[in-house]
């Protein structure tokens, strides 16, 4: 194998590391499994970071209150609401779906591993980097505080006119300008993990499959990555191009977005959305790939309109990129580039409502279990379908003048990437929890569960489409007693609080029945796709023999269907692309070759974090941070290239 | 319907993938396709804020014949680039080894006149923060040329690994790639050319 990956057979400098259990085995594990569950492990924990932040949000709104009394203050206040949106989004529900990407990409489609192990494992290390550094802005200069979206000209508002050290501006800009760093190097590097996980899973999905996959058999969710992949791939360069535009204005004294010096603030704003609308896509559509899992096995029924399910996220995929302006309607931008977008909005929620009506087909007739995946599935469907609906009254342009910036916005996306990509990924959490630790999660527990958190989520949010028409602004840290807002702010609050109860019967279910829940075996759903054939935990090498795939929903058929139980046929697919070539045949055995292990992944992403420090200080100091981090950088990737990547 | 997704055994000593191209090939692919969108996206912004020059100088300051000059030179690299590729696709490493350094060098060369125009023009006021035009200017052919400078070294990688003997015949894809982005590299710098500096403004 050694000659067929490195012809002069040459080892690496350092010894390549070796092992198989303790932190190192994690830190250096090139297992798409392993990582995958790192990623699962990072991004929950994230999420309960985010969660916490929302609480804080709500205790401080659950009464009117004047200057005094409150929880936190204005200054903080905007740094919690932004840092929760930046938090759910990029540290909690992208890598979220990530972590499922990873663990059940290669399963599903028959595979030993992604197409490139070790740029899977960078990415999970430069999105772990990416997250402390942003987090780590609390210990500097305050988390960045301009919301989300971060519009121009505010987030440039302190910037350093002279190009000279941030040192020398008063202290209060030089912190407001640190923040915005922090925000714009924090988002550049988290997306450059996700960079490199799409171009991973778009080649793992073209090219790993196993024999007789074809395309039109690949189970939806592989689907539903494969578009996902493409969206971060074309959306992340734009938000990138605006991130580094932010930097030099804030950092070197550009004027892209300053309007005093001609810069235009509504560039940002397109930028912005323009990545910003697909983002929003990136959010949903792997949700819509477990659900769309899930409801088959339990309604008993192959998915009703396969391809128009296919074809309808192809068509969300490209329409997402008509769309962005739409965000934007209050910008000022004319009645006719107004008209278009609300049209083209209207359009894109014919494929989503293609979509709905397909689940619901799948459902109808089916002998349904309502076991807790299939509740938070079908939780998904009925509250998705609520965001999607309220999110077409955005469409109507008067309407969002009168909505714009209020708490209707706010139910609006909760509805939709709460109800919608949340509820979506605990279905897969329930669902996939015996593949990954051969265990059943306790059904009882995860009821309940579902019903406290449905019903505190629909405390929470919906009373908001109430006071955001009656006119309460979003982003506001106090409000005054008589508004007409007190009540459902109470109950919203209320709601918030049942919800983060939810979550940690969540946890304690979920560390339970890891240790001491049913044994599951390798089926324990009667289930319909290739990762319930192994099993349950895969061993590494995943499938001892690359299944032969004759059909859609492979596993049913060989289950049900009297011809298709024929034994799997030994093929060269999988393992990864050094021995995709027969490892038996070189190895006369059962000698399947899996990817080393590898410490530079984890060194090159090490880098990042270190030359973003540096573009915060200045004169010596930056050179010196740009350089180390830049030369951990290099190092890594020449370890990485010169590494072969199994020996 | 088998046929298509059976594995396909290339020659040049790939693995046998799904759609017969090479993992590491679609990756690049991938890879430009969002490059695409990177460059567009400086351009687009270059375009917006053609004409917002505030006091600084406007686009007279260029000086086209030079910056022609150079733009040849890196126009250059790309055949340099192509005759590497073919030499170690023959098995003439001696060649391949020469062509790599001559590409590398024209990048070079090409990066070095950045360089000294970057020095010309804010010698001339022409300064970062000078204008939004300006800012457009220097973020958009600057991260041009960090892309050639990113070359350079790939380049410089395989001349050291053809050096150590770690770039075999067989594994001339790995040079492919390289040369895959390189000419990626050239063809945004015509778009760039074209748009920066030949189409005059007003």
């Amino acid at each position: 194998m050694t000659a067929a990956a490195d012809p002069l057979g040459r080892r690496s400098i350092f010894a390549r590391p070796r092992a198989e259990t303790g932190i190192w085995s994690w830190v250096t594990t090139v297992d798409h499994k392993r990582i995958g569950i790192m990623y699962f492990l990072t991004a929950f924990t994230f999420f309960i970071v985010g969660g916490i932040e929302a609480l804080i949000i709500r205790a401080q709104l659950a009464r009117p209150a004047g200057p005094e009394g409150l929880i936190v203050g204005p200054d903080v206040y905007n740094q919690i609401f932004t840092m929760h949106a930046l938090t759910m989004i990029f540290l909690a529900l992208m890598p979220l779906g990530a972590a499922f990407f990873n663990y059940l990409l290669p399963l599903m489609i028959g595979a030993r591993d992604v197409a490139f192990p070790r740029l899977n494992a960078f990415s999970y290390w430069v999105y772990l980097f990416g997250g402390l550094f942003l987090y780590s802005s609390v210990f500097a200069s305050g988390m960045p505080d301009g919301g989300w979206f971060n519009y121009a000209p505010l987030s440039t508002v302190g910037a350093d006119p002279t190009g000279t050290a941030a040192g020398s501006l008063a202290a209060a800009e030089a912190s407001h300008a640190a923040r915005m760093l922090f925000y714009s190097l924090g988002l550049q590097i988290l997306g450059i993990a996700s960079l490199a996980s799409a171009a991973n899973f778009i080649v793992t999905i073209l090219n790993m499959r196993a024999p007789g996959m074809t395309l039109m058999r690949l189970p939806i969710f592989t689907w539903m990555v494969l578009i996902t992949s493409f969206l971060l791939l074309f959306a992340l360069p734009v938000i990138g191009v605006g991130l580094w535009q932010l930097m030099f204005d804030v950092r070197f004294g550009s004027q892209f977005f300053n309007p005093a010096a001609g810069g235009d603030p509504i560039l940002w704003q397109h930028m912005f959305w323009l990545f910003g609308h697909p983002e929003v896509y990136i959010l949903i559509l792997p949700a819509f790939g477990v659900v769309s899992e899930v409801i088959p096995t339990f309604a008993r029924k192959p998915l009703f309109g396969y391809a128009a399910m296919v074809f309808s996220g192809i068509a969300i995929g490209f329409m997402g990129w008509g769309v962005w302006a739409h965000h934007m309607f209050a910008a000022g931008l004319g009645p006719v580039a107004n008209s278009a977008f609300a049209l083209s909005t209207m359009f894109i929620a014919v494929p989503t409502g293609v979509k709905i009506f397909n689940w619901l087909g799948t459902l109808w007739g089916g002998h349904i279990r309502f076991t807790t995946p299939m509740l938070f599935a079908v939780g998904l469907v009925a509250m998705f379908t609520i965001g999607g609906l309220s999110g077409v009254t955005h469409s109507i342009v008067p309407h969002t003048l009168q909505q714009t910036d209020t708490y209707y916005v706010v139910a609006h996306l909760h509805y939709v990437l709460f109800g919608g990509s949340i509820f979506g990924l605990f279905a897969g959490m329930y669902y996939w929890f015996p593949k990954v630790t051969g265990r059943m999660m306790n059904d009882r527990l995860g009821k309940a569960h579902f019903w406290l958190q449905f019903v505190g989520f629909n405390l929470t949010f919906a009373p908001m489409h109430i006071v955001g028409l009656q006119g309460m602004p979003r982003r506001i840290y106090r409000y005054q007693a008589g508004m007409g807002w007190d009540f459902w702010n109470m109950v919203e609050t209320i709601g918030s609080f049942t919800i983060a109860l939810a979550v940690l019967i969540f946890i304690a279910n979920l560390i339970t029945s890891s240790r001491r829940g049913e044994v599951a075996g390798n089926d324990p759903w009667d289930a319909r796709t290739l990762e319930w054939t192994t099993t349950s935990p895969p061993p590494v090498h995943n499938f001892d023999e690359i299944p032969d795939v004759t059909a859609r929903d492979e596993l049913w058929h060989r289950k049900y269907a009297g011809p298709g139980t024929e034994p799997p046929v030994r093929v060269p697919a999988g393992g990864s692309q050094d021995h995709g070539e027969d490892a038996a045949e070189h190895h006369g055995g059962p000698g399947i070759h899996m990817p080393d292990p590898s410490y530079y992944p984890a060194l090159a992403a090490l880098g990042m974090p270190i030359a973003a420090y540096g573009v915060m200080t200045g004169g010596a100091a930056m050179v010196a941070l740009l350089g180390l981090g830049g030369l951990i950088i290099l190092a890594g990737l020449f370890g990485w290239v010169l590494e072969p990547s199994a020996e | 319907m088998t046929d298509t997704t059976a594995p396909h055994v290339e020659s040049g000593g790939h693995p046998p993938t799904s759609l017969g191209v090479p993992n590491e090939k679609m990756a690049i692919w991938g890879f430009l396709g969002s490059e695409c969108l990177f460059f567009g996206a400086l351009i687009s912004t270059y375009l917006i804020y053609l004409g917002r020059y505030n006091d600084g100088p406007g686009p007279e300051i260029f000086d086209i014949p030079f910056t022609s000059v150079s733009t040849f030179i890196l126009l250059m690299s790309s055949l340099g680039m192509v005759l590497a590729l073919s030499a170690i696709q023959h098995g003439q490493m001696r060649r391949f080894r020469t062509w790599t350094l001559a590409t590398a060098l024209m990048g070079s060369v090409f990066l070095a006149g950045q360089i000294f125009e970057f020095t010309e023009f804010y010698a001339h006021g022409m300064t970062l923060g000078a204008s939004p035009w300006s800012s457009s200017f220097f973020v958009l052919t600057g991260f041009h040329g960090f892309h050639v400078a990113f070359g350079i070294m790939m380049l410089l990688g395989l001349w050291s690994g053809s050096m150590m003997g770690r770039i075999p015949q067989e594994r001339s894809w790995v040079v492919e790639n390289v040369g895959l982005y390189w000419h990626f590299v050239d063809i945004v710098w015509i778009l760039i050319f074209t748009v920066v500096y030949l189409i005059p403004a007003e």
